[in-house]
């Protein structure tokens, strides 16, 4: 079996976003950028299937920028054997769903494991839109993965708990943070990866049009929350909460 | 326009967090409630008591029982050619099935919004809250999810709907339900809970968490919720996380245990009425957006508090 692992680069999770002074996006220039962590958890996730013996080559895919190239040598020095890189900047869930469409027409992986959402745009939409247009089954959230057969069973962090779905493959996995912990490249992975194969596409290549459906308009710093006061000890705390009513 | 919203119900009762869905959706027009279900019978009647909503359409099939996204998906892109926009609540379950419907009627979703500017603009939070768009879609037709916690919550009782059976294609065959493992909680859920107490990984381990956390939130009837650091930790199951990716919480008063106070933490409860610190390190980010701080170590400041409450 074949697992495609899409990756998207992202701000760096420890980089507090800038909006840019004049409202039309967030600031990206000079700023850290790695791997969406989802994806990361996706790469590992499918390395461990294939060294399990569950699946015998790991794709990985970005649809980005040039510089998404980056982001695939991260996913290659993990251990993904091969990457696809489709050039393109900043293509909504939707457009990035149908490339992977064809992709997947083309692959025909087993498996597609995702990020559940990308921090930057924090949709959690590609898994489900993907699963959508090749007719197969999802198992978004994912916190467990087992490959059953011609089934994998998926344990999904719900609201209230867990839930198993079993899924025929093959089928799409979104996942969750508690999934796996991802690892770290070694150097000399991090040297044999520069020499695995990577491919150069295009959406037209594909014959998908990624043009927007949504524009936008504006982009605003969130209404900031002020520090209030801090309180010396327990009995002024507690007084502070009888103000607000709060007892017990 | 005519809307079509999800309900999220556990077959007897309709879900908070539909009601904020309702209040939403009828920012855009005439609002229809979709129970889909197994034995949904008492869900639809609840949801036809729903102030606002002018019909509920039921699917009651065994196929859609556990609201599998690829029973569920078919049915109401089927339905969505009497509608022109589908509105879900940003739960697990709307958050399954919107994108799935969104690609079955080649719609761009627009996920977790914030606000109705007009009929095809929103404003959506997006970098974990760092940043708030307004986008405007070209679609003809619009799927939405809402953020509970941005909208007033519909009233659940003044309306009378009529309810109309409807049905769709039922099993896909693609997936079936295995199990479930859902917390039993006896506190308030944390997306209506009045007050929260939250802790973090400063509570050192799950019998620490609960012999320290449980107490205070016993004596105030409040829900708990938890850091990501504590639920990667295992101090308390996955449902307990509050921050981007887990609950997005607002209510009245947050108390923060031990939490730093990371981005991806106050993602998910900065919209928080008042929010109260315990933490002993007096530079922690949590203190930034407190409104009541308290410097100090929470194994003695917690017990003292649960007295003297």
């Amino acid at each position: 079996m074949k697992i495609l692992v899409p990756v998207k680069r992202v701000i760096d999770y420890n980089v507090k976003p800038r909006v840019k002074s004049d409202g039309t996006g967030v600031d990206l220039a000079n700023v850290k950028m790695s791997m969406n962590p989802f994806d990361e958890i996706a790469v590992e996730e499918a390395l461990r299937l294939k060294e399990k013996g569950a699946a015998a080559e790991v794709v990985a895919v970005s649809i980005g920028p040039d510089k998404a190239q980056e982001t695939l040598r991260t996913a290659l020095a993990m251990g993904a054997d091969r990457a696809i890189l489709v050039v393109a900047e900043d293509v909504e869930p939707l457009g990035v769903a149908k490339i992977l469409a064809k992709i997947v027409e083309e692959e025909a992986p087993g498996l597609v494991i995702l990020g559940k959402q990308a921090i930057d745009d924090d949709s959690n939409q590609t898994g489900q839109m993907l699963a959508a247009l090749t007719g197969r089954p999802q198992g978004t959230f994912a916190s467990k993965v087992e490959v059953k057969g011609d089934a994998v069973e998926v344990t999904r962090e719900v609201d209230g708990g867990l839930e198993t779905v079993s899924l025929k493959t093959p089928a799409i996995v979104t996942t969750d943070l508690r999934l796996n912990e991802p690892r770290y490249a070694s150097l000399p992975n991090i040297m044999k990866a520069k020499s695995k194969p990577l491919a150069q596409k295009t959406p037209a290549d594909y014959g998908v049009d990624v043009s927007p459906r949504l524009k936008t308009l504006k982009v605003t710093e969130p209404p900031v929350r002020s520090a209030g006061i801090k309180v010396a000890d327990v009995d002024a705390l507690v007084a502070k909460l009888k103000e607000l009513g709060v007892t017990a | 326009m005519s809307v079509l919203v999800w309900v999220e119900h556990d077959n007897a009762s309709v879900k908070d967090a539909t009601l904020a869905a309702v209040t939403a959706a009828g920012k855009l027009g005439e609002v229809h409630a979709l129970v889909a279900g197994s034995g949904c019978g008492a869900a639809a009647d609840a949801a036809a008591k729903i102030a606002g909503v002018g019909k509920v359409l039921v699917a009651d099939d065994a196929a859609y029982g556990h609201a599998l996204a690829e029973n569920v998906a078919p049915l109401v892109a089927g339905l969505m050619s009497n509608y022109d926009a589908f509105v879900a609540p940003a739960t697990s379950n709307g958050k399954n099935i919107a994108p799935r419907v969104a690609a079955l009627l080649d719609v761009m979703q627009i996920s977790d919004i914030l606000s109705v500017e007009s009929a095809d603009t929103f404003t959506r939070p997006i970098y974990a809250g760092n940043a708030i768009a307004t986008v405007q879609s070209s679609d003809a037709k619009k799927v939405i999810t809402v953020r509970g916690t941005a909208f007033a919550k519909a009233d659940a009782t003044g309306g009378s709907a009529s309810v109309e059976a409807v049905s769709g294609s039922g099993d896909a065959g693609l997936s079936s339900f295995v199990s479930a493992e859902i917390a039993k909680q006896e506190r308030p859920e944390l997306t209506s809970a009045k007050i929260i107490v939250s802790g973090g990984r400063a509570l050192k381990d799950a019998d620490t968490f609960a012999s320290t956390i449980l107490p205070l939130a016993d004596k105030l009837g409040a829900g708990v919720g938890a850091s990501r650091a504590a639920v990667d930790a295992g101090y308390v199951p996955n449902d307990y996380q509050v921050g981007q990716t887990g609950k997005i919480v607002a209510p009245e008063v947050y108390i923060a245990v031990g939490i730093s106070g990371a981005i991806q933490h106050l993602a998910g409860m900065k919209d928080s009425k008042v929010i109260v610190a315990i933490n002993k390190d007096e530079d922690a980010p949590i203190f930034q957006v407190a409104d009541i701080g308290l410097v100090g170590d929470l194994y003695t400041v917690v017990p003292e508090l649960v007295s003297k409450l």
